[in-house]
């Protein structure tokens, strides 16, 4: 990790804030492959929900969040446990007040932080389509942009507890994400996991014995578009990420962009062959999953990994997003209309631990010469550590969250509404006003009894 | 149930983490491999409870 006093040229400056500009394709991808994958009933509202969460994201992220998650060498409050120091809250002024915006690496964090706390938020969006009311969504994301992210931000890229395992505990160089598969992927994807079990399935997806339903996304080509909007974003996601977070040059952009487009191409076409023997034809929102799971691996790893190793990270991937998709729609009762948890989630976690098993660490990303010679022994270790922090500290805490906030701000619209369609009934107008697009939109509103 | 996978989870997580500061070598590894163990049980606990709740309100 970059000490703070470290400034980067003027050419990687101007490098790194056109990265962080285009990661909002990013942001849009994952917007327009939600609105794909839902009903079109729905749609206006996805993309105005995916508008507002973003917004809220950013906004709350600038009032509190980087106040709780800082940089590396920045004040936070630390614990003394077995004699080592554990930084596990930043220490900075609300409202950005301690930053300078001179260029400053910590002025291209916070810029990086605002795009990326919002897409992180979007994941959920995802697993809570059809069915999620829209102001929920936003205090949701206020939850999450205000405290869980930052929270794990700070640990692993605000020289946190787990960012300093490697220095205190000789694992490896500590826990490495240089894109965020954890902090961004995976704290998404637990979210997600967690507001579609808050949430319950959308009415019709199981029948009594708990068969599910195939309720096809109403546009596959808008989710394709928005999974081809997506690369861009991530590619600059991660070259954005491996110069500010893994002290990356800028040269090294090169190969994080091959290595980010590589895992996505092997994870995408790994599914559409999975999904092509299993059903008999590949599933074309599957394939997106799977590209999406591509992406979102390849980003722990990305600038540590050699060409070859990424292809290997993307046919994981894309093995396991098409199982996990099905496993959670068939043997848990989890509704997904977006894979989020899947392909964000379930990914991320593999790329964590895919960074243990294939980074070879040779950049300069400790200020401990004596760290940086070690060997990468205990590095699995420290991603397992850090994996076991997702899902044994991240899932509860963002569960417990949204289980208060859904007491006092009911999360999940009323069953007419969801009938009616989330456009009409929250927006008061659809996407498609010209098109009758599905007869049951003008059915007899059935009640719960 | 659901409560108590949730504690499960967190109790998993403690142990990692005392594992990571209080051990070294195989027993570190050991311990943390436990650790995960305990999640995984909250987990299926969590899921479990929700299976019934859907049961229940069909």
């Amino acid at each position: 990790m970059i000490p703070l006093s470290v400034q980067l040229s003027e050419s990687a400056t101007a490098l790194c804030v056109v990265l962080i500009l285009l990661t909002t394709f990013g942001v849009l991808g994952v917007a327009v492959l939600n609105t794909g994958l839902t009903r079109s009933r729905s749609a206006a509202h996805t993309m105005t929900a995916s508008f507002c969460i973003f917004t809220a994201a950013a906004l709350t992220y600038f009032v509190c969040g980087f106040a709780w998650q800082g940089f590396a060498g920045r004040p936070d409050h630390t614990f003394t446990f077995s004699g080592r120091p554990w930084g596990w809250i930043a220490a900075e002024p609300f409202f950005f007040r301690g930053i300078k915006f001179d260029g400053s690496v910590v002025s291209l964090v916070a810029l990086f932080q605002l795009v990326s706390v919002g897409l992180a938020a979007l994941i959920p969006l995802g697993a809570g389509a059809d069915r999620w009311r829209l102001r929920a969504s936003v205090v949701s994301t206020a939850l999450l942009a205000g405290w869980t992210y930052p929270l794990f931000a700070h640990w692993v890229w605000g020289g946190g507890w787990l960012a300093q395992l490697g220095a205190n505990y000789r694992l490896g160089y500590g826990f490495i994400d240089a894109g965020g598969s954890s902090s961004i992927q995976v704290v998404g994807g637990v979210t997600a996991l967690s507001i579609a079990w808050i949430l319950g399935p959308r009415s019709g997806k199981y029948s009594q014995n708990g068969i599910p339903a195939a309720i096809p996304g109403h546009n596959l080509v808008l989710a394709m578009f928005g999974c081809l909007l997506a690369l861009v974003g991530w590619i600059a996601l991660n070259s954005a990420g491996a110069i500010l977070f893994a002290g990356a040059e800028g040269t090294r952009v090169v190969l994080v962009a091959i290595n980010t487009l590589l895992t996505a191409a092997g994870a995408s076409l790994t599914t559409a062959c999975v999904t092509g023997v299993r059903l008999g034809k590949p599933d074309a929102s599957l394939v997106a999953n799977g590209w999406m799971g591509g992406l979102a691996a390849s980003s722990a790893a990305c600038p540590f990994v050699s060409p070859l190793f990424a292809v290997l990270i993307g046919i994981v991937a894309g093995i396991l997003v098409p199982f996990a998709v099905e496993v959670f729609e068939s043997r848990l009762s989890v509704d997904d209309p977006g894979g989020a948890i899947s392909s964000h989630g379930m990914a991320g976690l593999w790329g964590v631990l895919a960074a243990g098993l294939f980074a070879k660490l040779s950049l300069p990303i400790s200020a401990n010469p004596s760290t940086s010679r070690q060997a990468n022994s205990g590095q699995l270790l420290a991603q397992i550590v850090g994996i076991a922090a997702l899902l044994g500290f991240v899932l509860p805490l963002t569960y417990g969250l949204n289980w208060l906030l859904n007491r006092v701000c009911p999360q999940r619209v009323a069953l007419e509404g969801e009938w009616q369609g989330m456009d009409l009934h929250e927006l008061g107008g659809g996407a498609y006003p010209e098109f009758v697009t599905r007869g049951d939109d003008f059915v007899q509103i059935p009640t719960r009894d | 149930m659901k409560f108590a996978g949730f504690l499960l989870l967190l109790s998993g997580c403690g142990v990692v983490i005392a594992a990571v500061a209080l051990l070294a070598g195989v027993a570190r590894a050991g311990f943390v491999a436990a650790g995960l163990g305990v999640e995984a049980l909250g987990f299926v606990l969590v899921v479990r409870s929700h299976l019934l709740l859907e049961d229940e309100q069909g």
